[in-house]
Parts: C-alpha cells; structure tokens; sequence
C-alpha cells in the first residue's frame, strides 16, 4: 500500500486544496491517519527548538512503537531536550550512556532480555542523530548490526551537530555551511557529499533498512512497525529538519522535508530482505535549487554547484525512477 | 549535614517534562477556523510539540500551555483554516 | 537439619583444581550465574573471555554472550545489560581498560552493579603487554569499587564477594578486581572451587532496584545541570565511601560460608615492626618471603600491609596499621608522572598526614613487567632502614638497569 503518496498536502477537498490528488487517496490517507494512536509517549515540555523536526520524528516513532519499548539514546539534541534532571519527556523506559555507544548499550538491553526471558514482550529502540550514528557511533552501530541484535535503530538526520551548534558532519550534504564548514572565499561550504549511510548499514545484510521523512509520517510509522516486526535489527534513516541549522522559518519543517523528496534530494525507500522497493515516487519532480534556495546553509551557493547537484540528483533520479 | 540520595530517591523526584510549560516561548498562536476545517488532521500529526487537541469531528484546538508557536500546523492546512496570530501578552 | 550443618553438606561438594587464574575467574561467573557476558579478548585478559566462551558454547554457562567489537562497547554493553536487570561481567586489561574510560564513569554514575576483573598490564606507549598496574591506578577516580587480589583463589573469591558487594542495595556500584596479567591470568594454582549451592547460599540472585521496564518505566542517564549535578555526585560518592563497611561485612560473611578469610588490608608480621612496607597485589609473595630471610639473617623487625580494598580507602584501617611504624616504604607496580613515586604511597602519604611521623618512601618497580627480585626489595628495605638514621630521597625506582 503506498501509503506515502496520501500525504495530507496532496489531499483533495474540492474547494481549496491545490493539490492534484484523487478524492479516493485522500479519503485512504484520513481513513489511515484516524487509525493512528492517540497515545503520546514522548510528553510536552521537552525543550526543542520550536518546529523540531526531530522531535516529531521521536514522537512518531513512539506512536508506532507503543509502551512495551525500551528506548535508548545517545547523546544528542533529542537526549538533552527530553531529559533535564528530575524532568523527563519519556513515557517509556529510557537510557542514555554516552554519545558514540548507543548501539551498544542497546545491544547490551536486548541481551539482557533475552537472559531474562522477556523478549517478546519488550522491543529495544535506539535513536540517534546523524552524528551519534553516522560518525562516532557507527563502529559500536555495525557491531550491533553484524551481530545481530533485535533492535531497531533510528536515526535521526538533521544533517549537522546540532545540539552543539551546527558542525558539520559525516551527513551533511555537499555545499551546505555549517560552523566548521563555512563558506568563504575559496570555500563553497562542505566539499564532500553526504555520506549514504542506509546503504552502509543495508552492506550487513540485515532484514530491513528504510529511510522515512517527518513529512510522510504514515509512511514513516509504517517503516517502524515493520522494523520492529522483523527479527534482528532493523534501521530507519529519518530526515528531519532543523529550523535554527539549516535556517529557515520554523512553520516550514514540513515543507522543506517534503521539498527534499520531491526534489529528489532524499528518496524514500525499504530494503526488505534484500528487495528494495521504493515507497514514494513524486508526482512532480522538482528542481534542487529550490529546496536549497529557501534554506541559509545554501544561500550561498552559485550556479555553478548548484548545477552541480543537480546532476547528481539527475543521475540518481534516472537510476532509481526511470529504470 | 548533606543529605546523600538513595539511589530510589533519585529517581522518585522525577516529574513528566510536563510540569515545564514551553507556551511561554511562543510569539504567534494559532487560530482555528472550524467551518474550514475538513478534519484531516495534519495538524494534529505534524506537531512536534502533541500540542494539538482533537475534540470532535472536524474540531482541533491548541494546547496553549505547550504549543511553541512554531506554525507548522498553520503550513500544512490545507484548508488555511489555521492562521498564527500574534498573541498579545 | 541445623544451618550450620547445611553449609557443611554443600561445603563437602565443593573441590580442589589446579588452575590458571583467568580459568579461575571463569568458573566465578558460572558459579555466580551471570546473565550476560561482553568481552573484547586482549592480551593478558584473553584466556578469561576464552573459557567464559566455552563454558557458554557447552551450556556449563546460561548467559548471552555478546562478542562485542570494542572495550569501549563491552562496557556500555554492560550498562545496557544491568540497567534492563541482568547480572553482568567484563574483563579487560590495560588498553582495553582505557578504552573504557569514559564509560567506567556512567557505570558508576547510573549506580550499576558490573563486575569487572581487571588483568593488569602495563599502558603504551611503549607498547608493553606485561604485568603493571597504571591501567587500574588511571581508573581509580572514576567511582569504582577497587579490589587487588594476590591469589588466584583471592581472585575467585573477590568476583563472588563483588556481586554481593556491587548489589547490595545501599551502595549499588560497579567494582573491578584487579589480579596481575600473566602473573596470575597465566600461573597455575591450587584453587578451591566452592560448590554452586554454597555460592547460591551467599549470593542471592539478583533483583534489581531500579530496572529499564516498560511496566515502572524510568528514565536512566538524565542530564543534571549545574542546579543537580553536585548533590547527584555527592550521593554516589558518599555510597562508593560507605561501601567499605559493606565490603567488611561481606568478607565476614564469605569467611563464615566459605572459611577464607579476606581483609580491607592484609596484615604480616606487624608486631613491633619498625618499617613497615605497603603494596598491591601478587608481588606481596616476594615480599613476605624477604621480610622472612631478613628476619632470620639480620633480626630485621619489617612488616607488610597489602592493601585488598584499594578504593574506597581504607585510611583508617591503615592508620592504625602504620601507627607503629618509623618508616613506611610503599613498593607498587605503577608511577604517578610528575609527582614523584606510585598512586598507593601519595594515597598514604596524604592519610597520614598530621596523624603519625612516620617517613613515607615510594618506590615504583615491576613497570612493564619487569621482574621484582627479592633483592630490589632488600635493597628498599635497606633504603628504609636508612632513613631512619638520615635523610634520604622521598621516592625510588627500583630495578633499574645502567645501560
């Protein structure tokens, strides 16, 4: 069921909506989204920069979880806004270590319940941000993903260090400036493209790797339910916007991650058992500068490197939509 | 003398993050128009916040205490029967 | 049947083995019926994560064994592991130890009962994988429970002893035994094993306080600003500082049971010892056998302590053992760079501060594995039966070669 496409911007009410989605898909997408728990796991409260794309991407993945979920995080944006001492955001057993071994200690919890004999009843969710995964956390993540531990792992990709303002990291895409990747006068910004961690991780071998975006949430929480449905570790890779990081207006968050898929930036995808499906062609595709345009990280950017995305985006879209 | 924490009464002090009101952040507020509203409930899924309260059909309304002002839920109408106003304090 | 006579039927089924001491710590983890297991193998750890891995493969052992890519995710394998409710076990050495630093610190900071057996050796560079003690002596101060063993038996012994310890509800924080690497991972010993019964007899299986369960969910590892985090410290550190009663209590218990009998410190020939010498650990053997020989040759009046418990300090145990001494001569297997001599003879030194006259020498032998002769010692002994006439230099490296 290709739930991505019923995204509530593309429904249809005949009076106003602008989008050009058949009344039957947007009656689909309300039918799914009333079947949506009502329960909030992860409280208000929590100190996330208003219009957190992150913090949405946990509160959905709470939602798809439900209660019988032990949650461990690295440190991270998402750690320190949901847990100020004697203040906690989580309705949900949760652990925090460290900032590179969330995988391990996950690793560590689902073990433990497999020795206590209570691994059916609980599911282990690790949830990290690109930098406590991709970069430092990414030895202890592929330990965890060889060893294979049932354990869905999440990250949370907002393209920079962002709970110490703004570095950059092994996620953050070409041309975008960050506080240790600025643009200057001989630099156009980062210099080197994103690093394609989903397709890391799907190198294990492991049952199921998915990317999600916040703007597709049905999608999304789809993917988390069949990531802890599967036995053995699952991972969602999660793009989510971040207002102050990428510099955009917070009421924008969804907009922007729905921009990157339908520019073709960001594809949404699941490799299940090896077969990998795509789960959201965009209707219209739609021109890179655009997404970078409304973003301060790129406003830089010439024509040149622009282009130069484009291309790459043009290739990749060829590769995966025209073949 | 300091009183030394047992490890129980470490953990018995701790409150829901709810105990902390974030509305105080908020600049704009959201207004609802309900004769707009076709029940969608974008609102209601795109706010990082769970700041938005569904109390009928086709009636949500903004939890004022926590709602950040982000204006998410006002973007992604798409009956534009949200606006952010500003909220005089 | 009376308790006493109970314990007596399952001491009679406990055996006798000749044993490496890293086989030794191995059969502690199945008689203490640990639940998970992560080991990273290094040098001289690896034949504890080796039989710890063949019990587990013949079913001797019904643990999860996670064969973690790292030190550093042993522990925080660990961590997750006792913080969803299981009984833990790590071993390490050296590198591997340092590696773990920044996690030794959440182990003790989250208040979790790991048990950890050390294998000391001697940290790079250069790279040296023989027996010293800098590894455990640069992890003192990271909130741990600090045992030094001299035995292979004392070895097994202490893991049983540190879950006790480690789970007792008033203090509920990690603890490392630390035996020397090769010395005693690799030397084999007599070693009685104590039946499983008596084990279960002392150590009760374990129900955690404060667990990771979605029925009472809490949430671990929160972040205390600077309005909590001195009164949160200040909790941990005061139960580390009242687990040395505990420790106590819980030797006396084990001697009860098991009939061996351990102290904070371990006392030899104290009695009107004039130098009275301090160390950690196995090189103890070498040391009483010199004190013997100078005793019978030379009418020497030199006793020992061995400090057991080396975190938290037992200062007042060892304030009353110095009392009587003129000279305390601290021989140790690790160096305080840019102080001046090893952690043990600054940590007695600062103790007896303003509390006895003794003249305090350090002197730092045995790094890297190099040998400790009986006749480095004589000549420590010597050098402190000096000092009682004139001055001397406040710390010594022994064994050093002239090129």
């Amino acid at each position: 069921m290709e739930v991505a496409a019923d995204i509530p911007s593309y429904v249809k009410c005949r009076k106003v909506c602008k989008a050009k989605l058949s009344a039957n898909r947007c009656f689909k997408f309300r039918k799914l989204l009333k079947k949506v728990s009502e329960e909030e796991l992860f409280s208000k409260g929590h100190r996330a920069c208003s219009g957190c794309g992150a913090a949405l991407a946990l509160r959905l993945a709470l939602k798809a979880a439900g209660k019988n979920v032990i949650v461990v995080q690295p440190t991270g944006c998402m750690e320190v806004v949901s847990t100020p001492y004697p203040e906690t955001s989580w309705k949900v057993p949760y652990i925090h270590v460290a900032f590179e071994n969330a995988a391990a200690v996950a690793s560590g919890v689902e073990a433990a319940l497999k020795a206590l004999g209570k691994k059916d009843r609980v599911k282990v969710l690790a949830i990290g941000g690109d930098g406590g995964t991709v970069d430092i956390g990414f030895q202890a993540l592929s330990g965890m993903l060889e060893r294979g531990h049932d354990v869905v792992y999440i990250c949370y990709d907002n393209e920079a260090y962002m709970n110490t303002g703004v570095q950059r990291s092994g996620s953050t895409p070409l041309g975008a400036a960050t506080t240790t990747s600025p643009a200057g006068k001989v630099s156009f910004g980062e210099d080197r493209p994103k690093k394609d961690m989903p397709r890391i991780v799907a190198a294990h071998n492991i049952p199921y790797v998915a990317t999600a975006s916040v703007a597709f949430p049905l999608d999304y929480m789809e993917k988390v339910r069949k990531a802890l449905e599967v036995k053995g570790p699952a991972y969602i890779h999660v793009l989510a916007p971040c207002p102050p990081g990428w510099g955009y207006d917070s009421a924008k968050t969804i907009e922007l991650a729905r921009l990157a898929v339908d520019t073709g930036m960001w594809i949404l995808y699941e490799i299940e058992n090896g077969k990998e499906r795509i789960t959201y062609k965009p209707t219209v595709k739609k021109p890179v500068e655009e997404y970078l345009r409304a973003q301060k990280r790129f406003r830089h950017l010439s024509k040149d490197i622009i282009q130069r995305i484009q291309e790459e985006i043009d290739k990749r879209w060829k590769e995966i939509f025209e073949s | 003398m300091f009183k030394a924490l047992r490890l129980e009464e470490i953990y018995e002090k701790m409150v829901s993050s709810e105990e902390y009101k974030t509305g105080g952040w908020r600049t704009f507020k959201p207004v609802f128009d309900k004769e707009k509203c076709i029940d969608c409930g974008s609102c209601w899924i795109y706010c990082p916040e769970n700041s938005i309260i569904k109390k009928g059909k086709a009636d949500y309304d903004v939890d004022l205490e926590f709602c950040k002002g982000c204006g998410i839920c006002a973007n992604e109408c798409p009956t534009e029967a949200i606006k952010m106003v500003l909220e005089e304090k | 049947m009376l308790k006493e006579e109970v314990v007596e039927e399952k001491k009679v089924k406990s055996y006798r083995d000749i044993m490496a001491g890293s086989k030794a710590v191995a059969t502690a983890v199945k008689l203490c019926d640990v639940d998970v297991v992560a080991v990273y193998p290094i040098t001289p750890q690896t034949p504890i994560a080796e039989y710890i891995a063949e019990l587990v493969a013949n079913g001797e052992l019904k643990a999860e064994y996670i064969k973690v890519e790292s030190e550093h995710s042993a522990l925080s394998a660990c961590v997750g592991a006792s913080a969803a409710g299981a009984r833990t076990f790590t071993a390490t050495s050296s590198q591997g130890l340092a590696l773990m630093h920044e996690v030794l610190f959440i182990a003790s900071g989250l208040r979790l009962p790991i048990v950890m057996v050390n294998a000391n050796r001697a940290l790079s560079a250069p790279i040296n994988i023989w027996n010293d003690q800098s590894d455990a002596m640069a992890s003192r101060e990271c909130g741990w429970i600090q045992i030094y063993v001299e035995t292979n038996q004392e070895a097994l012994d202490s893991v049983i002893m540190a879950y006790k310890i480690a789970e007792n509800k008033d203090i509920l924080l990690p603890v490392m035994v630390n035996m020397d690497g090769f010395v005693l991972t690799h030397t084999y010993e007599p070693v009685e094993i104590p039946s499983k019964e008596l084990v279960e007899e002392y150590l009760p299986k374990y129900e955690p306080l404060i667990s990771l369960d979605p029925e009472n969910p809490v949430t671990m590892g929160a972040i205390a600003d600077p309005n909590y985090y001195m009164e949160l410290k200040y909790s941990q550190v005061k139960a580390l500082e009242n687990s040395k009663d505990v420790v106590k209590k819980e030797q006396e218990e084990f001697y009860k049971l098991f009939g061996r009998k351990y102290d904070l410190i371990e006392k030899y020939k104290m009695e009107n010892a004039d130098i009275i010498l301090a160390t950690l650990g196995s090189v103890s053997g070498t040391i009483k056998d010199v004190i013997d020989k100078l005793e019978r040759e030379k009418g020497y009046k030199v006793g020992l302590v061995r400090v057991r418990l080396y975190r938290p300090f037992p200062k007042e145990e060892l304030l009353d053992a110095l009392k009587g001494a003129e000279v305390v001569g601290v021989i140790e297997k690790n160096v305080s760079p840019g102080i001046g001599g090893g952690a043990l003879f600054n940590d007695i030194k600062s103790a007896l501060y303003g509390k006895s006259d003794a003249k305090v020498i350090g002197f730092v032998a045995g790094l890297g594995g190099r040998d400790i002769p009986p006749w480095d010692i004589e000549k420590a002994i010597e050098i402190c039966t000096l000092a009682k006439k004139e001055e001397v230099e406040e710390t010594y490296w022994l064994g050093l070669r002239r090129w």
